[in-house]
């Protein structure tokens, strides 16, 4: 069952990549990458990454499409044709992909409780978080007490995002069309 | 989206619930999977989908720029005074087990305070940045897609 899942998944990931490579449309190729974050949030959910799929869900499939949508109305609504087709390009896309591929040849089976990553620190965090910090979901605990520096971190750099962002666009239109800095109207 | 009667009334009905979906997914996130950054991006999201729904005005006048730009660096500032804290009670930077008399209980402590600075944060950027964009772009209508 859980092999039926994930094949129904990951071949709905991949028609929706190949449906997006294949657009022109500009609207249709961004709700189509938000359906793909939607999959892939479906996907983690059976991997078991919870956490994961949960941001992906909301960042991935909600706000940043919007975003992208929000992008669309400053721009074309097509992309340009591009006619002459590039050998190159593909030759390294390919290239990559095969080498990603050999390297997984080597990876430890999913969930294998003897994979080196986890036979590392790992058992210490385990049992720490039942003995000492005695919450019942490690990867807070993780997250926030043993790896709090790296949690810290993140957020200071949610925020330097945030501030790069708003002193970028802060401005209101307005201000912009006072200022006469505002580029004229595109033409539909 | 005035007259999108259906979408204002389901979106109504909605945005109660998946904030305090985003509330539970932050003061459970001890026991269940989630913590401060998923309720962040959840709660993040009901506001655009206010914004989207009810103009980006409106969701100004609800939830003020000015207050979410106090509150983004309120989170990284509450995160990393519960280092200090931890630094001042005697252990070291980020160390929880010293916030309270007992180890486990300073941990619960710590935990719970950095995962309230983290959605702080997250919240306010990601409304702040979608505000900021919104602010940017023009009014949407229906027949230009």
């Amino acid at each position: 069952m859980e092999l039926l899942i994930n094949t129904v998944l990951l071949g709905l990931l991949g028609i929706t990549a190949i449906a997006i490579l294949m657009t022109r449309h500009l609207f249709v190729a961004t709700m189509l990458s938000g359906g793909y974050s939607l999959t892939s949030a479906a996907l983690l959910v059976s991997l078991d990454a919870v956490d994961v799929a949960f941001t992906e869900a909301a960042v991935g499939a909600g706000v940043s499409t919007v975003l992208m949508l929000g992008t669309l109305t400053l721009t074309r609504r097509r992309e340009k044709v591009q006619k002459e087709f590039r050998w190159s390009p593909l030759l390294v896309v390919t290239v990559t992909g095969a080498l990603l591929i050999y390297g997984t040849v080597d990876m430890p089976a999913f969930g294998d409780p003897n994979a080196p990553a986890l036979l590392h620190i790992v058992p210490e965090y385990i049992a720490g978080t039942r003995d000492d910090i005695q919450i019942p979901n490690i990867v807070t605990a993780i997250l926030a007490s043993y790896r709090g520096y790296d949690t810290l971190g993140e957020t200071a750099v949610i925020f330097t995002a945030g501030v790069g962002v708003l002193l970028l666009l802060g401005r209101r239109r307005e201000e912009d069309e006072e200022a006469g800095t505002r580029r004229p109207e595109r033409d539909a | 989206m005035r007259h999108h009667l259906v979408l204002r009334v389901v979106s109504k009905l909605l945005i109660p619930f998946i904030i305090l979906y985003g509330l539970y997914v932050q003061f459970h996130g001890d026991f269940s999977p989630g913590g401060g950054f998923q309720a962040g991006v959840i709660v993040a999201a009901a506001i655009i989908l206010y914004a989207l729904i009810f103009g980006t005005d409106r969701a100004k006048q609800v939830f003020k720029p000015r207050i979410l730009m106090v509150m983004a660096p309120l989170g990284v500032m509450l995160f990393a005074l519960t280092g200090y804290a931890a630094l001042a009670l005697g252990g070291n930077y980020l160390d929880y087990d010293w916030l309270a008399q007992n180890d486990t209980a300073g941990q619960h402590i710590g935990i719970l305070t950095v995962e309230f600075g983290v959605f702080l944060t997250v919240v306010s950027v990601m409304a702040l940045i979608f505000l900021a964009f919104a602010g940017r772009t023009h009014e949407i209508h229906d027949d230009d897609w």
